[in-house]
């Protein structure tokens, strides 16, 4: 279980990371926090001939509340935008996901926009940028693009992010007022990604009652799903809401798949359940 | 007095390196080594048409390629097919397969090129480069796929059958006829596997001008190794040793050898003059080293109103994988252990041990125990269910009592020696964990819970342990003139803290302080003789080898002090290192000195020599060295049982199911030890703490998931679920200690007792919280769910004590039940 | 290890060796090796600091758990390559035999150890953790090494052993009026002026 060799590339900063992904291309991985990559490079499935290390360029290593939300920068580590206040105060939902993304000490280097780029549909930030409605930014030598989160995720383990690119930040849009939010999963263990997991949001209006409920799914397909679900829960009061209608709502529209650790129909179970337990948390946290 | 140390909780002498980084495991030695690894087989099953190494012969540190051929071309035993171990009469159709594979594959991972390169990256990077073309044969994955035998393993075994041994004790037809009530239920326990953090792992170093091989194995059993070594490359016993460094865990699957890879490194290193090491990667280790547990079940029980067992018919198939090099121990354990502390009336148990094209299946802590305990135990709670008594009530009416001991079941165990239960009392072990659970106010507890809307289930499960199996094991213990005492015995370590133990039993019975007994295990440059670690029978047997050899010793020390201070050597103690007569300890002489007379010398190299040469010693009367006498003080001996030593232990479990999620969650987990006198208090709730947590991983998240292809999808610690501390609740124990007779400490194993009742109690609390039977283990949220969902459907029937009564004694209705619990058979 | 040029066709400047200088356990130590040199095996065989150790390589299992500028990282995860520069502790820099840290002494006290092998992440995770919590819970202290796998303990012991290294910094506190070898800060167990006869250096000798 060691890798296969590759020529390696650390660039100190964006222009000269760009310069060398042009050159490299398609051929090149990026590395981040390499949480992802480092198991799939030793266990030999994926041999790229060249890395390009990210990890010395410090200007990308930021977490900064901008534009009505949160901004990552591509180092910035789970455990930095955990940590936060500023980022935890606009977006409350960043550190309720990401206390659920594997153990500390993966979270100790891993990073958020690595998680994105890597594309896992079991990655909880997938379904924070989905519900979010958040973006991208992909840079290369020829230029910057900023890719919606409806957009990015293309399939299991593939993204927006084309070979030459960079992906430098992702932007995290804060909620309205008087919304709430919350991350509920089911996992085999501590840790592990789950088998289901719900990131909700839930918008009162002044008077208490449910304007809007939306959710982002993982584990339930092969990129985040997102669901409006406000339909079976509008107008009502927060306790009065029928959660589990919402839930219902949510089974029907989702089509997991069976894998060793779930069925597929005790998945389409957990997002029933797991839809109405978030919806109703983060409903309360609205109030 | 010096403070006796048995039984105290001494701490670990062997910790202060490992906390430190400092010990030394197999991949911490022989950094200059070159590096194996090994190319194997993609498929479950297939013959090897050709190997094609060119496209690895330039990369840049490469130094050898080895397939099949070149171990014929080297002559000798080497390319032989790899030993059988345990023979046994039903084993009638064993198989081993080669260190490399010759034409043909039997399971994925197994070995078919052997590469060495400078280092392990290398070596990776030309094994990728050889290409091996394959004829797929069609694979037999699953007991009931080796059952139905539509296919075959090994050509010349068609019905997949390696062994079926059949034992019965009195006429089980007669009394299952005659039975007022009977049951069947059909179960099923799925693979799992040891899973030490520390992989396997070789390093061997040839010596081409001594001839001589030495070779560090993470291994549970140096001393064969070593043999194996010998016989396979063909060198003398004498030129061959064997080393197992510090070991990184074990349960099992260390103690089976010698595996491939323990015959071709040093093969290699013979080859090349070289150096070269082979560290086991965890894929590798998921592939290519041994599983076990997987069994299909079937019980059919007779019993009479009271629930007493009249009559007791046991069939089950066992899943052996692709050979049977370990013979069929697991099996027999399974078949006999069933019966844990129980009184069967009749018996009969047959079994069918089969090949699949799967991993190999060796014992893994607990070593088919663990399948027996839940036959017997999901019994006696179908019996309770089906008369509506207490569970513990089932369990004591048929208890064997201390009256009763030695209990004779009229059965041959693992060892080939008659099953002679010889000790324990349980009827009291039951008592106490009724105790520490709390039982009936526990069960009133659940039930108000209950009608809460929660979903609380409480389990129990009892075994019996054969332990302490021989055939012997020895120890080495010599004072040293400097008075410190070097103990050695042949087994091995992985973390039982034997470096501690054992020196408690040593400074005990020499009346040395503790720190001054050094011990070493697992070095055959130190002790020779020695079987293993495995079956619980370290402390057994080595211990009571190491307290007889220091009894020699001390028997020595205290006749040479009695020369010297003339006193009795029955007047004389040895008290903190100090030989001095009872009651006036002024006339005292040190052990260092001791050990200085027992070695006439004509040569002083220091100090404290002197006082043996020859014009310091005045008796010239005789020879320097008595005629029935050797120099030195120092002693061996050996400790071989008449039979195993049985202990038991009781465990309960408390759960609670999450009502949507179907998660299991463990509320309380309490056990109930007997292991006779406990050595180190310390460490063996240390053993059991751990076996437990293996238990909870069995249960509820660990198991060998195959594809129909053979594929093992869950190779890697992302998938196979071993428990983290978030997955493992907090143990309360308390301990029984009744006397082994047969040795003599009185001592009994504990190293396997915590996982062998796992399967069986989870499944009792989690039937108690859900109301519905479970045959299969282990059982995920995901089972679960669709358990209900088939309930709720009416495909498993409602237990009887569902709802919102557990029936007391009292509410006994006794009824005819014959109840095929057949619904939940699982495909395997 | 020596430093010769690769020759293989097609692979040769893709292992290129790199110069790999990293400070481990206050000493600064080094290393030419291809980029792909994983962070465990460097400091295992490259420089022979053999107390960290390496149990699945995928990192899952948390054995290989060592600090990197002071915060627990998996080494199996990491190319040694990406983290020159940057200060490494691992066991051996916590304490030696005579200057054990608090939670290596704790192992031993509460029988935190069995086989040893998972212990060096263990001891890595808990030291960097009660550096951030010196006074944890029971829960808080089980929730803090739930990300390290042991096969042997059950883990029951490595909690108490967790809980009375927060105590045993405590009376040491107490008693010597300032701080236990700090893991963000492994002065204590080897300043470079210290050379070789710190425990890291020490024991890669
Ligand atoms: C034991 C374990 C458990 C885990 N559990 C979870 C979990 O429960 N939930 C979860 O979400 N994650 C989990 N992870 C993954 C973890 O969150 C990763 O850190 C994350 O998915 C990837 O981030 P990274 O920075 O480590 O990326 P890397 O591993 O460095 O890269 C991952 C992929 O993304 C690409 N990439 C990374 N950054 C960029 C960029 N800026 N531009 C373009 N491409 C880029 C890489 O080329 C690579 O293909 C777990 C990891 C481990 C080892
Ligand atoms: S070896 Fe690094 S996490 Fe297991
Ligand atoms: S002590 Fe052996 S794995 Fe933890």
């Amino acid at each position: 279980m060691k890798p296969s060799p590759f020529a390696y590339t650390a660039p100190s900063s964006l222009d000269e990371a760009l310069a060398v992904l042009a050159e490299v291309g398609d051929d090149a991985k990026v590395l981040a926090g390499g949480q992802s990559l480092l198991p799939i490079l030793s266990m030999r499935l994926a041999a790229p001939a060249h890395l390009v290390d990210i990890n010395r360029i410090s200007e990308l290593a930021y977490v900064r509340v901008e534009d009505g939300g949160v901004r990552v920068g591509a180092l910035a580590r789970h455990v930095d935008v955990e940590r936060s206040t500023e980022a935890h105060t606009v977006l409350p939902l960043l550190r309720q996901a990401l206390q659920l993304v594997a153990h500390p000490v993966i979270r100790n280097r891993g990073t958020t926009v690595g998680s994105l780029a890597h594309a896992d549909p079991s990655g909880e930030m997938t379904a924070v940028l989905a519900l979010t409605g958040g973006s991208v930014e992909v840079v290369s030598s020829t230029g910057t693009r900023t890719v919606p989160a409806a957009e990015f995720f293309l399939g299991p383990l593939e993204s927006a992010v084309a070979g030459g690119e960079l992906a430098v930040s992702a932007h995290f849009p804060s909620f309205p007022e008087r919304t709430g939010t919350a991350f509920v999963e089911v996992a085999r263990r501590h840790g592990d990604y789950a088998m289901c997991g719900v990131a909700a949001a839930v918008t009162l209006d002044a008077d208490g009652a449910v304007v809007s409920a939306r959710a982002g799914y993982i584990s339930v397909g092969p990129t985040p799903v997102l669901l409006d679900l406000t339909a079976a829960v509008s107008g009502a009061s927060v306790t009065a809401a029928d959660w589990a209608a919402a839930g219902e709502l949510a089974q029907s529209q989702t089509e997991p798949e069976a894998d060793i650790h779930a069925t597929a129909d005790y998945r389409r179970h957990l997002v029933g359940v797991l839809t109405a337990r978030a919806l109703a948390e983060a409903a309360g946290r609205a109030a | 007095m010096t403070t006796r140390l048995f039984g105290e909780p001494v701490l670990r002498v062997e910790d202060v390196k490992l906390v430190t980084g400092r010990g030394h495991y197999l991949d911490d030695l022989g950094h200059d080594a070159l590096a194996a690894a090994f190319v194997r087989s993609p498929h479950a099953h297939a013959r090897v048409l050709d190997i094609d190494v060119t496209g690895a012969l330039d990369v840049d540190g490469l130094v050898a390629i080895y397939t099949y051929e070149d171990l014929v071309a080297s002559g000798g035993a080497v390319a032989d097919r790899l030993p059988l171990l345990i023979p046994h009469p039903a084993l009638h159709a064993p198989r081993t397969g080669y260190p490399l594979a010759r034409d043909e594959v039997n399971h994925v991972g197994e070995p078919v090129v052997m590469v060495v390169a400078r280092d392990r990256y290398v070596a990776e990077d030309a094994a990728e480069r050889i290409m091996v073309t394959y004829d797929f044969l069609p694979p037999v994955v699953g007991v009931a796929a080796a059952r139905a035998a539509d296919r075959c393993v090994h050509e010349d075994v068609p019905d997949n059958v390696a062994a079926h041994l059949k034992q019965e004790v009195g006429d089980v037809d007669a009394a299952m006829a005659a039975a007022p009530h009977t049951l069947e239920l059909d179960l099923s326990i799925e693979r799992s596997a040891s899973m030490p953090m520390e992989g396997k792992g070789v390093l061997a170093r040839w010596d081409a001008a001594e001839g001589s091989m030495r070779v560090y194995s993470s291994t549970q059993t140096s001393t064969s190794v070593r043999a194996a070594v010998a016989a396979r490359l063909g060198l003398p016993l004498s030129k061959v040793h064997c080393i197992a460094p510090m070991v990184g865990g074990g349960f099992g699957v260390k103690i089976m050898h010698p595996w491939p890879e323990e015959v071709l490194v040093p093969w290699a290193a013979r080859e090349l003059d070289r150096e070269v090491k082979w560290v086991e990667d965890r894929r590798e280790h998921f592939v290519s080293s041994a599983h076990e547990r997987g069994q299909l079940q079937t019980v059919q029980v007779g019993f009479d109103d009271e629930g007493r067992l009249l009559a007791l018919d046991v069939r089950f198939w066992h899943d052996n994988g692709a050979y049977t090099p370990y013979g069929i121990i697991v099996p027999i354990i399974t078949s006999t252990q069933l019966l844990g502390p129980y009184k069967p009336g009749a018996y009969r148990v047959e079994f069918w041990s089969l090949y699949t094209n799967t991993v190999i299946v060796t014992p893994y802590r607990g070593a088919g125990r663990p399948q027996a305990c839940f036959a017997m135990e999901r019994t006696m709670d179908a019996i309770a269910e089906s008369l509506g008594i207490d569970r513990a009530e089932v369990r004591a009416r048929n208890f064997i009592t201390p009256a009763e001991m030695p209990y004779d079941h009229q059965l041959t165990f693992q060892d080939g020696r008659p099953l002679i239960y010889d000790s324990g009392d349980f009827p009291a072990s039951l008592d106490k964990l009724k105790k520490l659970v709390g039982w009936e106010q526990t069960l009133a507890e659940v039930e108000a819970a209950r009608a809460e809307g929660r979903r609380i289930g409480v389990g129990l499960a009892c075994y019996v342990e054969g332990t302490g199996v021989g055939p012997y094991e020895g120890a080495h213990v010599v004072v040293e003139s400097s008075g410190k005492v070097k103990v050695a015995t042949g087994l091995t370590t992985q973390g039982q803290g034997h470096f501690t133990v054992f020196a408690q039993i040593a400074a005990d019975e020499l009346g040395v302080p503790l720190a001054d007994v050094e011990v070493v295990t697992g070095d055959t440059r130190r002790f020779g003789y020695a079987v293993g670690t495995f079956a619980s029978r370290a402390a057994v047997m080595s211990g009571n080898a190491v307290a007889l050899a220091s009894r020699k010793v001390r028997a020595k020390a205290l006749r040479i002090a009695g020369d010297a201070l003339e006193a009795d050597p029955g007047d004389l103690e040895i008290v903190d290192g100090v030989v001095r007569v009872k009651g006036s300890p002024a006339a005292s002489i040190p052990l260092a000195t001791v050990a200085v007379l027992s070695n006439p010398l004509r040569y002083a190299f220091d100090e404290a020599s002197k006082a043996a040469t020859q014009f310091a010693v005045g008796d010239t009367s005789g020879p320097p060295v008595r005629e029935d006498d050797e120099p030195g003080l120092e002693g061996t001996d050996y400790y071989s049982p008449v039979g195993a030593t049985f202990a038991n232990g009781m465990h309960a479990v408390v759960v609670e199911t999450d009502p949507e999620t179907a998660e299991i969650k463990v509320l309380r987990y309490c056990v109930v030890h007997d292991c006779g006198p406990l050595i180190n208090p310390m460490i063996v709730e240390g053993q059991v703490h751990g076996g437990v947590a293996q238990g909870v991983g069995g249960a509820l998240y660990e198991r060998m998931e195959y594809d129909e292809n053979g594929q093992l999808l869950n190779a890697s610690f992302m998938d196979f679920l071993m428990p983290y501390a978030s997955e493992i609740p907090h143990i309360e124990i308390d301990h029984l200690e009744t006397r082994s007779p047969l040795n003599p400490l009185g001592i009994k194993g504990a190293g396997e007792a915590g996982v062998i009742p796992s399967a069986a109690v989870f499944a009792s609390a989690i039937e108690d919280a859900e109301g519905f039977v479970i045959t299969a283990m282990p059982i995920s949220p995901s089972e679960l769910f669709e358990l209900r969902r088939r309930h709720v459907a009416g495909d498993i029937p409602s237990l009887r004590r569902a709802g919102s009564q557990r029936a007391g004694p009292d509410e006994v209705v006794a009824q005819d039940v014959v109840e095929a619990q057949t619904n939940q058979e699982k495909p395997t | 290890m020596s430093t010769e040029a690769r020759s293989t066709p097609g692979t040769a400047d893709s292992d290129a060796r790199h110069d790999v200088q990293l400070t481990v356990n206050g000493v600064p130590r080094g290393a030419c090796v291809p980029a792909r040199r994983l962070l465990s095996d460097f400091l295992r065989h490259d420089l022979r600091l053999t107390g960290t150790h390496v149990g699945c390589e995928h990192g899952v299992c948390g054995a290989c758990t060592v600090l990197l500028d002071g915060a627990p990282v998996r080494s199996c995860l990491l190319l040694a390559v990406t983290v020159s520069g940057h200060e490494v502790t691992t066991v051996e820099g916590l304490g030696g035999p005579d200057d054990m840290h608090p939670v290596q002494q704790a192992f031993q006290e509460c029988h935190g150890l069995q086989c040893g092998f998972c212990t060096p992440g263990f001891l890595t995770t808990a030291a960097a953790y009660l550096e951030e919590n010196p006074d944890p819970t029971e829960d808080e202290a089980r929730e803090a090494i739930s990300g390290n796998l042991c096969r042997c303990t059950g883990y029951q012991n490595i909690v108490a052993s967790v809980l009375r290294a927060a105590a045993i910094t405590r009376d040491r506190q107490a008693t010597f009026g300032h701080d236990t070898p700090g893991v963000s800060r492994p002065k204590v167990a080897g300043r470079p002026d210290e050379g070789g006869t710190t425990a890291g250096a020490g024991a890669g000798a």
